[in-house]
């Protein structure tokens, strides 16, 4: 769908960048996660312009319907909604700042010398979700399999880390009883 | 000494009968008497081995090995005697001799031997028969004592050593059996070594005698290098046989002496302190600590008449190169030696109240007589006198050991008396040593031995110095020894307790030597000189006519006259009037030698007794009584010079070599102490160091993990930056990236 | 500047501040957001490669792009759930205190 730079980009673009530094920026963490969700959109957005249409809804249901939710999730559970017993900023911001100025401006350079100018624009790629799912099935079957069992793991584990400690014990002694 | 001894009589066994016996100057073979005649020493030293390896309760046992083989040793001796009393006639005395070689040097040996000749035949006879009696008396004497193995052992030593001395035709194995006899007789001398004055006692006679000794060894290996062989006699070879002693005459010494000369003195120095001769005589008298049948063996019979035998053996070196008419300077040396010492010794028995020390003094000043003799008379005048002085002098002291002994270990003559009532049979049998020991005339021997000295003197063509000595000292003789007979025999009572006979076995050898000290002046009379042809090996004659010399008659006279004055003036002093003791104590004139008091029967204190002579002259008396200051000469002038020599090893090896020693010490431990510095402050100064800096630097690397997420994160992102720019930087340089 | 260039350029600055965001902010759970960010960057560098590539019919940056999306949600899942029970245990969330880690 894309046509070159054109406004609808530049909208998306600035859209993505005004969340990610309202993320930075904000004090209140809850804003912060909402800003997040933003950004995400954003982005999912841009996915959409970039003809990935799968890509975009998976990232709009994982990220902003899984992903944002559980930093919430997690925000309020720590009891970060309130008011912050200490400072935002850490103590090193200012080296931190230009470590990432630095990476910027690395990234960009690399990107602006590299390319060649003048990239012709290529067809639309004709991406189905039944093509999406024949890959998937074929060519990467394996990942496939690993992420599957990479997400129960992580599942599991997640369950586990979060346990309150009492309940995690009564678990692992039934569990050995058995 | 064990071992030389096994070396000795194993090469002898193996030797003797392959070498081939050397003939003596007979030219019959060598008799078979002559080539057991190694056993007479041997016998008694293997007895004495074995009681060695007794126990003690086995008394019977040691006694019966000791005198069984002093038996055998006799019956040897009276065989080989009689082996020589065959031989003789024939003008000069026969000699037959046994060599064997002790070891090989390369192509040259050494030789010892023995030799059988009238004067060893004589000597062997006598050692043995009065040895023999003292065995038998101590089984007696010493029954009490419970070191009565031990002393045979001892005794049975001796007598193999004295044998040995006697028989050997080597001055080196004379020397050897000197040495045993020496070693057994400090043994003997301090036999009860507990006792302090008994130990000291043997060790003065070991050093005394040693001094001697070395001198004698200077003079063998001296003879030993001018003539090449250590034996007396060897068919015209031997080293004291006319062809070497005209090259040790022609051989100059220092001092305008010859070597013969100067030998002869080095010898005569080793007999002077065997037979205690002034100076050396100052250990015979001490050695009275030891047992009585030790004094009577060692010190009366046999070994103090080893130096004088040993003269008598070298007497041919001694007598080399006279003039006729003159003397040969050893001789004279050794004449007025003895003379002097006669003297000496008859004049400190006069004022001794020890019954022992008076004999002791008494054997001094008879042994200078019998050196006198041999120098002026001739070795036939010399051992005559020697021979019948061990009769009459074992007598004596047997007599005095019965006399202790029946005293209860009483030795002081001035808590004796009245003892010829009590003790008869030792009453009478000492009178005749006394008799004979006095020269009384015509039936002791001790007459007839000593007036053949006294006429030799007055004879003699050097000097009538000596002569007049002689004369002084018989007259003493006879005093001194009446004036012990009057203390102890006569007078009244003044011991404790009551005084007995002594039993049979020590009676009876004092009876049967009694009967000797009278019969063997028979030997030496001038009618009838059966002595002296004997030991020359000229025929024998009986010639009344004899006593018809110019001179012998009033000769004997005299001494007659000299005895009879001297027992008349003992008598008058001591007998005439009974002596008892004091009974209070004397005021100022004290030579006592231990002054105990006590009391008497009815409580009175008693004192000691004063002699007469002493209150007379106190002076003299005194300087008598301390035996004219001779062992405290010794003491302050050898012994200290000695004592001070002895400090001053002592202060080197302590200041010097323990210096040296603790030098050594005191490196190693600086050497020690270094290395633990080095250790502790280098190396461990070092490891420890470097801990630190690893500890130091382990701090700091920590600080790195200080737990700030974000410092890692920055890191990480840091670290990823450089590489990224790195691998951009160095691609776009190599081309492989194009950017 | 080809839209690729610009998509990159775009991606690059939420990357840095995402990165800015983790290293800078003291909340733990602002932290995972950051590294949430740097994700999502990158998914849109790879998607853009994807439609600007040379074969767009292989799917591979796409696949790419959602197997990212699937591990970065199981991680944030895992991380988040660490933070709530560091939480649990120290009443904390800030990063500065979290030095336990200390060397």
């Amino acid at each position: 769908m894309i046509s070159g730079i054109g406004i609808v980009f530049l909208l998306t673009a600035a859209l993505t960048v005004a969340g990610a530094l309202a993320a930075a920026l904000l004090r209140n963490l809850v804003h912060c996660a909402l800003s997040l969700t933003v950004t995400f959109a954003g982005l999912a957005l841009l996915y959409l312009q970039l003809d990935a249409q799968f890509a975009g809804f998976a990232q709009i249901l994982v990220y902003i319907g899984a992903v944002a939710i559980l930093v919430v999730f997690a925000i309020l559970l720590t009891r970060g909604a309130g008011v912050q017993e200490y400072r935002s900023y850490g103590s090193r911001w200012f080296g931190s700042l230009v470590i990432a100025a630095a990476v910027f401006a690395l990234l960009t350079w690399a990107v602006v010398k590299s390319l060649p100018a003048g990239g012709a624009i290529a067809q639309t790629p004709s991406v189905t979700v039944q093509s999406i799912g024949a890959a998937l099935m074929s060519g990467y079957v394996l990942p496939l399999e690993i992420v599957a069992v990479l997400l129960t793991v992580a599942l599991v584990g997640a369950v586990i880390v979060a346990m309150p400690e009492n309940k995690a014990k009564a678990i692992v002694e039934k569990e050995g009883g058995q | 000494m064990i071992a030389s001894c096994t070396s000795f009589i194993t090469s002898v066994a193996a030797q003797t009968t392959a070498i081939g016996l050397q003939p003596g100057e007979t030219d019959s073979a060598t008799s078979a008497i002559v080539r057991v005649l190694w056993l007479i020493p041997a016998i008694p030293m293997v007895g004495a081995g074995l009681i060695a390896l007794l126990k003690q309760p086995m008394r019977k046992t040691a006694a019966g090995l000791a005198i069984g083989g002093m038996f055998c040793s006799l019956l040897l001796a009276i065989a080989a005697f009689a082996h020589v009393l065959g031989t003789w006639g024939g003008g000069a005395p026969t000699r037959e001799i046994v060599t064997f070689n002790w070891f090989s040097l390369g192509s040259s040996s050494l030789q010892l031997g023995w030799l059988l000749d009238p004067l060893a035949a004589v000597m062997l006879v006598m050692v043995t028969f009065v040895g023999l009696l003292i065995f038998i008396y101590s089984t007696g004497y010493m029954a009490h004592d419970e070191n009565f193995t031990r002393f045979f052992c001892f005794l049975s030593l001796f007598a193999g050593g004295m044998l040995g001395v006697i028989i050997a035709n080597s001055i080196l194995l004379l020397f050897m059996c000197w040495e045993i006899v020496g070693l057994t007789s400090y043994l003997l001398i301090g036999f009860w070594y507990h006792k302090p004055s008994a130990a000291a006692a043997a060790k003065k006679a070991f050093l005394t005698t040693r001094v001697g000794d070395i001198f004698f060894l200077l003079g063998i290996v001296w003879l030993f290098a001018q003539t090449g062989t250590t034996l007396f006699y060897n068919n015209g070879a031997g080293a004291i046989e006319p062809a070497s002693l005209a090259a040790l005459l022609g051989q100059p010494a220092a001092l305008g002496l010859t070597a013969a000369t100067a030998i002869g003195l080095l010898i005569f120095a080793g007999a002077a302190g065997k037979s205690g001769q002034l100076p050396l005589h100052v250990w015979l008298p001490d050695a009275m600590e030891g047992p009585t049948p030790v004094s009577a063996l060692i010190h009366a019979a046999t070994m103090v008449a080893a130096g004088v035998y040993l003269v008598a053996r070298v007497y041919p070196l001694m007598s080399a190169g006279a003039q006729a008419g003159g003397s040969t300077v050893s001789l004279t040396v050794v004449a007025w030696v003895g003379a002097l010492t006669a003297l000496f010794g008859a004049l400190v028995a006069v004022a001794q109240n020890d019954i022992k020390r008076i004999l002791a003094y008494s054997t001094v000043s008879q042994l200078g007589y019998m050196m006198v003799g041999l120098a002026v008379g001739g070795v036939a005048v010399g051992m005559f006198h020697l021979i019948t002085h061990a009769f009459f002098k074992a007598l004596l002291f047997l007599g005095a050991g019965s006399v202790i002994h029946g005293c209860h270990d009483e030795q002081d003559v001035r808590h004796m008396g009245r003892l010829r009532h009590s003790m008869p049979f030792t009453f009478w049998t000492y009178l005749c040593g006394m008799l004979a020991l006095s020269g009384f005339p015509l039936f002791f021997s001790g007459f007839w031995s000593k007036d053949a000295i006294l006429g030799a003197a007055h004879s003699w063509p050097v000097s009538k110095g000596p002569f007049v000595l002689l004369i002084i000292g018989a007259l003493l003789t006879a005093f001194y020894m009446t004036r012990q007979v009057g203390y102890v025999f006569f007078g009244t009572w003044r011991g404790h307790g009551h005084p007995h006979e002594s039993p049979a076995v020590m009676t009876l050898p004092l009876s049967i030597l009694a009967v000797f000290a009278v019969a063997l002046g028979v030997l030496g009379t001038p009618a009838w000189p059966w002595f002296a042809s004997f030991l020359g090996g000229s025929p024998l004659a009986f010639d009344l006519h004899a006593f018809a010399e110019p001179g012998l008659l009033p000769l004997m006279g005299f001494a007659t006259l000299l005895v009879l004055f001297g027992i008349g003036l003992g008598w008058w002093l001591y007998i005439r009037k009974p002596m008892q003791r004091p009974t209070h104590a004397p005021a100022h004139l004290h030579v006592s030698e231990h002054g105990d008091e006590d009391r008497d029967e009815e409580g009175h204190e008693y004192g000691e007794m004063t002699d007469v002579l002493e209150s007379a002259s106190p002076t003299v008396w005194g300087w008598l009584a301390h035996r004219f200051y001779f062992d405290e000469l010794y003491e302050a002038t050898v012994l200290s010079w000695y004592a001070a020599l002895a400090r001053l090893a002592r202060w080197f090896d302590s200041h010097v070599w323990g210096a040296l020693v603790r030098l050594v010490s005191a490196s190693f431990r600086g050497l020690g102490w270094v290395n633990r510095s080095m250790d502790s402050q280098w190396i461990d100064g070092a490891f420890d160091k470097a801990c630190d800096e690893l500890v130091t630097s382990g701090g700091v690397l920590a600080w790195l993990q200080a737990g700030r997420t974000s410092a890692y994160l920055r890191a990480m992102v840091v670290g990823l930056l450089i590489l990224v720019a790195l691998a951009l930087v160095v691609g776009t340089s190599t081309g492989q990236v194009r950017l | 500047m080809t839209p690729l260039v610009a998509f990159l350029i775009v991606a690059a600055m939420v990357f840095a501040i995402g990165l800015a965001i983790a290293l800078t902010r003291r909340n733990a759970i602002l932290v995972l957001i950051g590294i949430e960010l740097m994700l999502n960057a990158a998914n849109l560098n790879l998607i853009a490669f994807w439609r600007f590539g040379s074969k767009p019919e292989a799917l591979t940056g796409m696949m790419f792009a959602i197997f990212s999306i699937a591990v970065a949600a199981a991680e944030a899942a895992v991380g988040l759930g660490l933070v709530i029970a560091y939480h649990r245990h120290s009443r904390t969330t800030d990063l500065e205190a979290m030095t336990r880690m200390k060397g």
